[in-house]
């Protein structure tokens, strides 16, 4: 079980993460979601004590990182930035960190077979596509066998199968009865493999609820309206209990309301329907629309750029 | 939602947290990377060539040679031949003492490391109990054939022996001063965190700062330039004291000592202290 209470950290003059506090529960795999710069990846190193908090706790197992004898085998961890000397291979990568604290060279074998490494295993680090870093960090993190893993955006810039490889063993490693944590940027991702969200804009907490909740609550239909005479038709809508925001002059998004009722009550006022279409929100767009005041640089093109430079929290 | 499997919370790996482990976890990394081959190999290769080459010139030369200067080389020849191989190599080891520390910064290195070993102080202790052994070991080797290449190449002008007075101590002194300076480029390393920063600023000091301080004038200048610590730590390595000489052999590389314990220090509390 991983526990934040009250997590604050600040570079120079910039908060990356506010009054933070949540808690991640063991048998499943919760996502942590947030536009970039949301502060995931600061939450995560405080989490796992490269970073300091300047208040707050972070705590796995009722124990902070720092003071775990043996880290590796209470908590797996894969961050975003490689952590690896591309001149080492990856045999001698994993048996360094395995020897700091007694795993023997056998298990170095093990999660090389596990995460299918074992052909490269002599191979410098360096000339491995990004696919296979990421594996070598899967591997790291599994090294100790821990029940609790802690993983930074693990598909990102990863293939379609290597995608839904990390994504099915995230799954199968939560099933075992392991604590799963791992953030992304990406909504759709999370979807299909978070059963708990825990979603965060600015350093602060959104959301904080089952992934089904979520999805619900993204689902809430919008219907856009276009008649000539949008405010009698907008006064009488409201007055039915629907939901209306002016979009135009003749053009109005309807909440609260199926287009049925919208246009039975246009047809006993007499007001005059030119197109009446329900609005299928994705979650995306919940998402999006939830973390739209949150988002720390909206660009031209899409928030949701994989590449897109980080804000000073993250990038450190 | 997933039934949740009983699992046992404890790992069913086997694991213990011992020094020993992390002496063979900084072993490995060491041994694993090329520059470590490259800075080890150059010092075993360059000093005992620049020590034939350069005693080889100077016998080439013996009968143009000032009586003086015959005298120099005649009235101490361990040091001669240990220094004249010397200034070539010694930027072998400032750059691998930088890299050992400064390398794992600029590849992200560091978190493996220090997510494997929170607790940061033994992980920069074990790394500097495995490269200093290494250079030492190196060194000691590499200080004693270039000795008896250069003794031999001599004989014919001076006789130079292991049992003359200081003679063995300079020899093990130089492979001493080696892994003392190599301490000393590891905490610079973990200091600046920066391999080309690290690199530059230790062997601008070592190769060019601290001797020019001798051209200081007066009495300061005499002190300042004879309490540095790469210029005091070098007596070690000489056989005979020169005259008026403010430090003994021992003393100044005890100051030698004290200074990379300072910078030792210094590095152990920012490693603790700032974000990895």
């Amino acid at each position: 079980m991983i526990e934040a209470k009250n997590l604050t950290k600040r570079y120079g003059d910039k908060v990356a993460v506010k009054d933070l506090s949540f808690t991640v529960g063991p048998g499943k795999v919760t996502g942590f979601l947030g536009p970039n710069g949301a502060g995931k990846s600061t939450t995560m190193r405080l989490l796992l004590g490269l970073d300091h908090p300047d208040r707050g706790t972070a705590t796995i197992d009722g124990k902070r990182y720092r003071e775990l004898t043996t880290p590796l085998a209470a908590v797996g961890a894969l961050l975003e930035a490689k952590a690896v000397h591309p001149g080492r291979t990856a045999y001698n990568h994993l048996l360094c960190l395995a020897q700091s604290q007694g795993i023997g060279k056998k298990r170095v074998s093990e999660v090389l077979d596990l995460v299918g490494l074992r052909e490269v295993a002599h191979k410098r680090a360096g000339n491995f596509s990004l696919g296979m870093g990421q594996r070598l960090g899967l591997a790291a993190a599994l090294l100790g066998d821990p029940a609790v893993l802690v993983l930074d955006e693990p598909v990102n810039g990863l293939d379609p199968e290597g995608i839904l490889w990390v994504r099915t063993f995230m799954r199968q490693l939560a099933a075992e009865g392991r604590t799963v944590f791992v953030s992304s940027h990406l909504m759709n991702e999370m979807a299909v493999t978070a059963e708990h969200l825990i979603i965060i804009g600015r350093g602060s907490l959104i959301a904080d609820c089952p992934t089904q909740e979520f999805i619900e609550r993204g689902k809430k239909q919008t219907v856009l309206v276009r008649s000539p005479n949008a405010d009698e038709l907008s006064e009488a809508l409201t007055r039915a209990g629907g939901t209306v925001t002016r979009n135009d002059d003749n053009e109005l998004s309807v909440e609260d309301m199926d287009t049925t009722r919208i246009g039975e009550i246009a047809s006993a006022g007499g007001y005059v329907l030119h197109e009446v279409v329900p609005q299928r929100g994705t979650l995306e767009e919940a998402f999006m629309t939830l973390t739209r005041e949150s988002v720390e640089y909206a660009g031209t093109g899409s928030t949701h750029d994989a590449d897109a430079p980080k804000s000073g929290g993250e990038a450190r | 939602m997933t039934a949740t499997a009983a699992r046992p919370t404890a790992s069913t790996v086997a694991s213990r947290a011992t020094f020993g482990g992390l002496l063979r976890s900084e072993w490995t990394k060491l041994r694993s990377v090329r520059s470590t081959g490259w800075s080890l190999g150059l010092l075993a290769l360059l000093y005992p060539s620049f020590t034939a080459l350069l005693i080889g010139l100077t016998t080439a030369a013996w009968d143009d040679t000032a009586a003086s200067d015959r005298e120099l080389i005649t009235g101490d020849p361990t040091t001669v031949i240990l220094g004249s191989g010397f200034l070539i190599s010694q930027p072998a080891i400032c750059v691998l003492g930088v890299m050992v520390i400064a390398s794992e910064y600029s590849t992200g290195m560091i978190r493996a490391s220090l997510l494997a070993k929170p607790g940061r102080l033994s992980m920069l202790a074990a790394k500097g109990v495995v490269l200093s052994l290494v250079v030492l070991a190196v060194s000691l080797v590499a200080a004693f054939v270039s000795f008896f290449i250069g003794a031999a190449m001599l004989s014919e002008r001076v006789e130079a022996s292991l049992s003359d007075p200081g003679a063995l101590r300079a020899v093990v002194g130089t492979g001493l001063y080696l892994a003392m300076l190599s301490l000393f480029s590891l905490a610079i390393g973990a200091i600046v965190r920066r391999t080309a920063a690290g690199i530059t600023g230790v062997i601008m000091f070592v190769l060019v700062l601290a001797p020019l301080v001798q051209l200081l004038p007066g009495k300061f200048g005499e002190y300042a330039h004879a309490y540095l610590p790469t210029e005091a730590g070098i007596l070690i390595g000489q056989a005979t004291q020169q005259e008026g000489s403010l430090l003994t052999p021992w003393q100044g590389f005890g100051v030698f000592g004290l200074w990379t314990a300072a910078l030792l220090a210094l590095a152990a509390f920012l490693l603790n202290r700032r974000d990895a």
